[in-house]
């Protein structure tokens, strides 16, 4: 996409990270203690620690991630949603309280509350920092993806300024500026996103979708005459036709300018519809639409190609409620763009075709996820562990944890994982009508999902656009800001203070702290950099799979089965790191990032924690009744 | 060792009894989610049925797994204060 910097965008971002700076310069006259660095204290409010709760966990893989999954392909997008919510309640009704109870810095703390273990110490930290690293690089892709539209800036650049920010914020005051600056952006997010869904609904639905960023493309349809397998199309040259995938694209010329069209059948007659493509030549250059970039003919899309309202075909249908609109959109057809790769003439040509889909197709699961018709039962067994892995994730999320830690009292932990789900159930509900109103408002860039929601706000006005945007890097802020302090509180605290025994005084923990958290900032814009264009989402759902298969089981088994041993938990750990990350490692996606075939990998399972999960759960079983005799040695010392 | 919480905390009575509600009403979501994860790996055109003011199973269900989540926590919430003021109480006096 062509994207121009908005002069009130620039304004209110560098307003928005001056007060972040202010604020973390004020609380860091605060900061000395480790108590301070690491759990604000203690002395938290439970309302403004639920936010921040939603501030922390709404990452760029919630609010770009989803929101753009929901735009192209609908449902399968919001199970998202569901399943990150769902993970909230193991975290309520299971964690939340007697994680409070029993930790003091870190979750590490809390598993070996009982046992003063090396083994657990080590593989708990070892595994924190796994988890926050596969959780820093999308976040900090997607801040770079963030600043091209904002500022114009690229990408590399907008990597290093969250960096830079990120590390001011945590090396001056710790989880105190983290925390107010997640509530700050948590609240935020909360409020425009409800705006966004009020302007969603007062536009309506049209068939033609301009917006305040001008007119809607009109795609050309053609009519070409076809005879004895030979194409012919008035007023155009047809310069090649390529098959592929089953599907007939052809090659027009017209004044120099060479476009391609998809071959379809329409009521038994041929046409040709307008595609959007980019080539790339043998030198470098790239052809947006067979033009030079700043011609801008590669244009936004997603639009409505029929809609149906009590049984009628209608252009627009005004203001809509929340229901009608869902219903609305059931009713109808949607015109969405799917992506075709091969190498034309010594160029590599991505196009982009439209693909008209039912609206009740995208109201249903089955577009991204094929558990429908076309299921197989790896397809089915990857769903499955999909939606497993998102469930028992969150409850074991260190950045998440750690925050119970900041509240005075189990009571406070608790109430603030009540408010923590309504503001993060709310947004979700949210994501299924921001999600679906860019994918009909011609809002939508087919290189990038990730930019649904900001642009769909650039069409309501570039005022809501740049405001959104800003919430967008908070949301980067905020999240990095959490993951960094959790990898800080696992290097000085649990590393080097109680592993190593190194025993620090309070000052040099702190110290310690701080200088964890720049090493760790400094890996995260090397990684942002490196990982440029990857999917926001990607990474983050695999984190959930690692997550719940190295910590849940530890966590949960310590609380709840008596007979756990020290060994059975580092164990489990380790088992489920490596379970884990050896299943995904040799999936089928991996594979085709390899460069090889996905189809040659050697399982078909994309998401591993039906197995991993599993596993580390019988491992840790199996270990801890090998070494009960080391339970009572604990219980004999102790007496 | 460094461990234990990072502010003191007062005994808490309630403890176990919350501990059973929250693996009670952990096991009734779960459940409830599972059923969900079912219909929809199990039955497809199930989850494009209308079901509720024009809203197809999928929606209906998806929308209620979040409010369901919501509701739950508000009720346990009560209860586990209704644990807390009571037993915290009597140990008081």
């Amino acid at each position: 996409m062509i994207y121009e910097a908005s002069p009130f965008a620039v304004v209110l971002f560098v307003f928005f990270v001056m007060f972040v700076l202010g604020l973390s310069f004020y609380f860091a006259r605060k900061t000395k203690s480790a108590q301070n660095y690491f759990a604000a204290g203690g002395a938290i409010h439970w309302g403004v620690n639920g936010i921040a709760f939603a501030g922390d966990y709404l990452s760029a893989a919630s609010f770009l991630g989803i929101c753009g999954m929901i735009a192209v392909a609908g449902y399968d997008g919001f199970l998202y949603s569901i399943g990150y919510l769902a993970g909230w309640i193991v975290a309520l009704f299971l964690v939340a309280e007697p994680m409070k109870r029993l930790g003091k810095f870190t979750f590490t703390d809390a598993l070996d509350s009982k046992f003063n273990s090396k083994a657990i110490q080590l593989t708990a930290a070892i595994s924190t920092l796994i988890v926050s690293i596969f959780y820093l690089i999308p976040q900090m892709v997607g801040a770079g993806a963030l600043v091209t539209p904002l500022l114009g800036l690229p990408h590399w650049v907008g990597v290093v300024i969250v960096g830079a920010i990120v590390i001011f914020i945590v090396a001056t005051a710790g989880m105190t500026s983290t925390t107010y600056v997640q509530f700050i952006k948590g609240g935020l997010l909360l409020i425009f996103s409800v705006i966004l869904s009020i302007y969603i609904f007062n536009n309506g639905l049209s068939l033609t979708p301009d917006n305040e960023t001008g007119k809607y493309h009109e795609f050309i349809n053609l009519t070409p005459v076809i005879e004895n397998d030979l194409i012919t199309v008035e007023g155009y040259n047809v310069v090649g036709i390529r098959d592929v995938k089953g599907h007939k694209f052809v090659k027009l010329e017209k004044d120099g300018i060479n476009r391609w069209f998809n071959l379809v059948e329409i009521d038994d007659v041929a046409q040709l519809k307008e595609m959007l493509s980019i080539s790339v030549l043998p030198d470098g250059m790239k052809l947006y639409n067979g033009e030079d970039k700043e011609n801008r003919k590669f244009f936004q899309v997603g639009h409505m190609s029929k809609i149906i309202v009590d049984g009628k075909e209608v252009t627009e249908t005004g203001p809509l409620g929340p229901f009608e609109f869902l219903e609305t959109i059931a009713n109808s057809e949607i015109i969405r763009f799917a992506k075709v790769q091969f190498e034309d003439a010594g160029n590599e040509v991505t196009l982009w075709y439209q693909k008209p889909t039912e609206g009740s197709a995208m109201m249903s699961p089955g577009l991204k996820f094929h558990i429908g018709e076309d299921a197989t039962p790896w397809s089915k067994w990857n769903f499955i562990s999909l939606m497993l892995a998102l469930f028992l994730g969150t409850a074991s999320l260190p950045h998440i944890l750690i925050r119970y830690y900041t509240v005075p009292s189990a009571k406070d932990a608790r109430k603030s994982t009540i408010i923590a789900i309504a503001a993060i159930g709310g947004f979700y509900i949210l994501t299924m009508f921001m999600g679906l109103g860019a994918a009909v408002n011609g809002v939508l860039d087919v290189e990038s999902s990730n930019m649904a929601g900001p642009l769909l706000a650039k069409a309501f006005g570039v005022g809501l656009f740049s405001i959104i945007s800003a919430i967008a890097f908070a949301t980067i802020l905020g999240t990095v800001s959490g993951l960094i302090v959790a990898s800080s509180g696992a290097i000085a605290h649990d590393l080097i203070d109680n592993y190593m025994g190194k025993n620090l005084i309070d000052e040099k923990k702190v110290k310690a702290g701080k200088l964890a958290a720049v090493a760790v900032g400094i890996v995260a814009i090397g990684l942002g950099i490196s990982f440029k264009g990857m999917n926001v989402s990607f990474l983050v759902g695999w984190a959930f799979a690692v997550v719940a298969s190295a910590n849940l089981p530890a966590i949960l088994m310590l609380l709840f089965w008596k007979k756990t041993t020290a060994k059975g938990i580092a164990w489990s750990i380790v088992s489920g790191i490596v379970s884990s990350l050896s299943i995904i490692l040799t999936s089928p996606t991996m594979w085709e990032r390899y460069g090889l075939d996905g189809a040659d990998a050697p399982h078909m399972l994309d998401n591993p924690a039906i197995i991993s999960f599993t596993l580390a759960l019988i491992v840790l079983v199996v270990v801890s009744l090998a070494t009960q005799k080391d339970n009572e040695k604990l219980e004999a010392a102790k007496a | 060792m460094d461990h234990g919480p990072a502010v003191q905390l007062g005994k808490d009575n309630a403890a176990d009894k919350k501990a059973k509600l929250g693996v009670w009403m952990f096991i009734l979501y779960s459940a409830f989610y599972v059923v969900f994860v079912g219909i929809a790996v199990g039955s497809d055109t199930m989850m494009s049925e209308i079901v509720f003011a024009g809203q197809n199973l999928a929606v209906v269900y998806g929308f209620s797994l979040i409010v369901f989540a919501i509701i739950l926590g508000i009720i346990y919430n009560a209860i586990c204060t209704g644990y807390e003021n009571k037993m915290n109480k009597e140990e008081e006096l």
